[in-house]
């Protein structure tokens, strides 16, 4: 069990957390035809599109309930009525989220009550579904952010003991965790239909993330992702495959409500499991592995013994959001690598299962200054900490949000044997770069090749 | 002899004569040469792996970092080996250049192969200015008769720069021959043909007397030898030429003013040493720098050979501080390493000199192949680890995969090229030879071996690759092994 160490410092040092609010308008960015509103300063969303642009290098619909200086100090009770009203007369979304936000939490907001006083107040929006969640900055971090909403999706969307378990005989649901790139999705589906089933993803970034050129030239809402009437029949479904262990609250929610079962896993990344992932998926279709599958797994054993040499011992330092945390270091830990340092940026139980001796809650700094201490061959992170690993004279292999630097890298495959094997072949890849393992040319003080210098001599007994 | 070479002889007059390979075959300084005839075995059509005397003569050479290397042939030769060793030089690197005259169909019928070999020489020059070229002959040109001294004269007195052949056609036999003409073209154009420079000045120590000596075969893979050149340093052992690691073309010119020739490749090019015994009375001793006790050996050996009680004292020093120095790095990994299974198959050559490094490590070498060894190296095979172990002659996949498994090796430490069947049975692994990236020469050179062996050893990958999958039948593919 893994040491959780906590800040111990005041200042955050090139951090790397990233916000609830932007980690749950992120899930509501995967769900069709939506768009989100944060009930705070119009900064808030400013910085959260820019942060989404950058990295997906995609037009990414977001809103604000703008709040200013009155509204902070009187009320801004108003603002999200008058934002949720401009957004459904001009748009007519399929859904809208509402985000709170640091400064909506401290004023003392009631969202739940707004969207009640929204309801009374404009009826004829009944028909759009507004979900509320409460998602201050200074508690958690983008997974965390992102897990509320889409448990808040759930508690908004699906109905509550209808006993229809099942009825959809071949829909399987999928709640993917913030871990998963909407290159991983694609993946997911494409294994649950190998299956002869029908996956049912919440949220869909896969459908509205993936970079697509589409026939609208412009729009203000998600193209893609979940459709939103498609959301009440997660409740109908043979079975629910929950991936990331933020989800396991919504999870639970799910599973009280609908009473679908539901196969968990905290990853899908590495042999053990994607096999437990595909036996799942055989358990609950009923049918044999299709042989392409088989085939990619025996492809990700042989890439794990052709890889294990470069890997083997390989010092390795992540900071990553505690679910994509996780699901790297237990990658690396079964390759052979060593766990130097592990920084995360909020608290989650599923740390303590990390395979190292301690988890460290802060910032890039705090990775650099392990790194420093303990020395490490190779850096897992995202873009931030490019600086950092230059610093170092290290690699950076980048992951997780945001990925500034990297084209392409939002929608990377990670999880699959697929996205595993690649994996493995570019971690290789970045330690036979290193040229790990040479040693310093050593040039004899008694030679005399012409415009080669030689190794300054010295007293005897200390030439080396 | 001009330019126009299309030679008009039978083309055996110009290939290696018959004689002249029986010669190189029969190596007198070869113990097992005692018996009748035996020389070295000859290869079995069908069943046989290794290379030719074109891939032993161009791997003894090739790590001479400035000179100019061109392979003579069609384009399977060089294609297929240049860019391909784990050699280092500390300053030109030239040798990584890859260099061919490619012959074309048009090069074979029409007879310009002789032709376009000169004028590659002198591209070559041209272009790169090296202190002198090397040409590999191969199949085709043998064949059909080019002249290779002839045109590496001409092109000598044109370029001015040293042209030296080396006569090494596949078909001559096989690498281990190749190791051989390599020797012998270094001996009879190059050694001998320059004097060492002055020590320099600041490089002279009070009371440290310098010899000068030579290593034969000594390759410098992935930089190996940094970790023990330091220590000659120490020593005030100059290092005329260690043929070929890391050497330049006028170290081999110098060879022949040695005190003493260390043979560290086995016999490869044991032809080297005698030569140069019988010719410049240079004594010699095969030793090896793998393992703690062999590299201790190897020191030992030069002071005795030498004769100067001030060495033999700083040699004394020195060993008994790198071995304390070293078996203190150890500690940890012998922990770790000691009783596990080995399963050694170099194809012959190394094997003894790696058998006491993983001696060294506490590692029981279960079994090890000897169909290139000599009956000298079998026996000091044996000598090292007694009559328990196996000795293997058939080294196919299918015949190690057979003996790992009998044998429940933990380990099976070969060549390269016999990596992936190790892998494809789920055997952990160790790459011994001149392709591996990692340095096990010296005393901290076994730390980097101690380390390699754990890795692969102790990976968690086996595991999990031997596990079926949850949905799978029962059996299991691949090896159970070390239980």
């Amino acid at each position: 069990m893994a040491e959780i160490i906590k800040r111990s410092k005041a200042l955050s040092v090139n951090p790397l957390k990233v916000s609830q609010p932007v980690g749950a308008s992120l899930a509501f960015l995967g769900i069709n035809r939506s768009i989100p509103m944060m009930h705070g300063s119009q900064g808030c969303t400013a910085f959260g599109k820019v942060f989404f642009v950058r990295h997906f290098r995609e037009p990414v619909p977001l809103q604000t309930t703008a709040m200013d200086q009155v509204a902070t100090v009187l009320s801004a009770d108003d603002n999200v009525i008058q934002g949720l009203k401009t957004i459904a007369e001009k748009s007519r979304p399929a859904l809208i989220g509402l985000p709170t936000t640091g400064l909506s939490e401290t004023q003392g907001t009631d969202i739940r009550r707004l969207v009640k006083d929204f309801r009374e107040q404009y009826p004829e929006f009944n028909d759009i579904p507004v979900v509320p969640v409460n998602t201050p900055d200074f508690t958690g971090c983008l997974e965390s952010g992102y897990a509320l909403a889409v448990k808040a999706v759930i508690e908004h969307l699906v109905p509550e003991g209808t006993r229809v378990a099942g009825k959809r005989k071949k829909q399987v649901n999928v709640l993917a965790g913030s871990l998963l790139t909407p290159g991983d999705l694609e993946h997911i589906k494409e294994l649950i239909e190998a299956f002869g089933l029908r996956p049912l993803v919440l949220p869909d970034i896969s459908d509205s993330l993936d970079g697509h050129l589409t026939e609208l030239e412009f729009s203000p809402l998600t193209v893609g992702g979940t459709p939103v009437s498609e959301i009440p029949t997660l409740g109908e479904s043979v079975a629910t495959l929950v991936i990331g262990h933020s989800l396991y609250p919504a999870a639970d929610l799910l599973k009280e409500r609908s009473l679908v079962p539901d196969y968990r896993f905290d990853s899908l990344m590495g042999l053990a499991a994607v096999d437990a992932f595909v036996a799942a998926l055989a358990e609950i279709a009923g049918k044999p592995v299709p042989e392409k599958i088989e085939r990619q797994r025996n492809q990700l054993q042989d890439a794990m013994v052709d890889t294990h040499f470069m890997l083997g011992f390989a010092r390795v330092a992540i900071a990553a959001d505690p679910d994509l945390l996780y699901a790297m270091a237990e990658l690396v830990a079964g390759m052979g690598c060593e766990v130097v340092a592990a920084v995360a940026p909020a608290k989650s139980p599923i740390l303590e299962k990390l395979p190292t001796a301690q988890v460290k809650l802060g910032d890039l700094e705090d990775l650099e200054k392990t790194v420093r201490e303990v020395g490490a061959d190779l850096i897992i992170s995202n873009s931030h900490a490019a600086d950092t690993a230059q610093r170092l004279g290290l690699p950076l292999f980048r992951a997780g949000f945001p990925q500034y630097d990297l084209i392409g890298g939002y929608q990377r495959l990670w999880v699959g044997y697929k996205g595993t094997r690649q994996a493995l072949f570019d971690l290789a890849n970045l330690m036979v770069s290193q040229g790990h393992g040479e040693i310093e040319p050593y040039r004899s003080i008694y030679a005399t090749r012409p415009e080669e210098t030689r190794h300054a001599p010295s007293a005897p007994g200390h030439v080396h | 002899m001009g330019i126009a070479l299309v030679s008009l002889r039978p083309s055996w007059v110009n290939a290696m004569q018959a004689k002249q390979i029986a010669e190189l075959l029969n190596e007198p300084a070869c113990s097992h040469n005692t018996k009748s005839k035996s020389g070295c075995a000859k290869p079995k059509p069908g069943a046989t792996a290794g290379g030719c005397s074109f891939d032993g003569a161009q791997i003894a050479l090739l790590p001479i970092a400035d000179v100019a290397h061109i392979v003579h042939g069609p384009i399977a030769c060089a294609g297929s080996s240049w860019d391909n060793r784990g050699t280092r030089s500390s300053g030109p690197t030239l040798y990584k250049i890859g260099m061919t005259t490619d012959l074309t169909e048009q090069d074979v019928i029409m007879g310009r192969s002789e032709k376009r070999l000169f004028h590659a020489i002198k591209q070559a020059v041209d272009d790169y200015a090296p202190p002198a070229v090397f040409v590999y002959n191969t199949c085709v040109p043998a064949l059909v008769g080019d002249d290779l001294d002839a045109v590496c004269k001409a092109a000598a007195e044109r370029v001015g720069v040293p042209v030296v052949p080396v006569d090494c056609a596949g078909f001559y036999g096989t690498k281990n021959l190749g190791n051989r003409i390599a020797g012998e073209s270094m001996f009879k154009y190059v050694i001998g043909t320059r004097e060492p420079d002055p020590i320099p000045p600041d490089a002279q120590r009070p009371g440290i007397a310098v010899h000068d000596v030579n290593l034969i075969g000594e390759y410098n893979i992935a930089g190996e030898f940094w970790h023990v050149l330091p220590l000659f340093d120490e020593l005030g052992l100059r290092i005329l030429c260690t043929l070929s690691g890391d050497t330049r073309f006028q170290d081999v010119q110098t060879m022949h003013k040695a005190r003493v020739n260390m043979v560290v490749c086995a016999k490869a090019l044991l032809n080297v040493a005698r030569k140069m015994e019988s010719t410049y009375q240079v004594p010699f001793f095969e030793g090896s720098f793998y393992g703690v006790t062999d590299t201790s050996h190897a020191f030992r050996e030069f002071a005795r050979l030498i004769g100067d009680p001030s060495l033999t004292e700083r040699v004394e020093k020195m060993i008994a501080r790198e071995e304390a120095r070293v078996n203190a790095a150890l500690e940890p990994w012998r922990a770790r390493l000691k009783g596990k299974r080995v399963l050694l198959y170099t194809g012959g050559v190394k094997s003894w000199s790696i058998v006491s490094a993983l001696q060294d490590l506490g590692m029981d070498v279960v079994a090890t192949g000897t169909n290139k060894s000599t009956e000298e190296d079998k026996a000091r095979i044996q000598e090292l680890m007694g009559d328990k172990t196996k000795m293997i002659t058939d080294g196919s996949p299918k015949a190690l995969i057979g003996i790992v498994k009998e044998y429940q090796a933990d380990i099976l430490i070969a060549g390269g090229r016999n990596m992936y069947t190790a892998l494809k049975a789920r055997i952990p692994f160790l790459d011994i030879n001149q392709e591996r990236e990692f340095p096990y020469e010296g005393y901290m050179g076994m730390v980097e071996l101690a380390r390699q062996l754990a890795l692969t050893m102790e990976s968690p990958v086996w595991q999990a690759v031997r596990q079926p999958a949850p949905w799978a039948k029962p059996t299991v593919p691949g090896v159970e092994v070390g239980v």
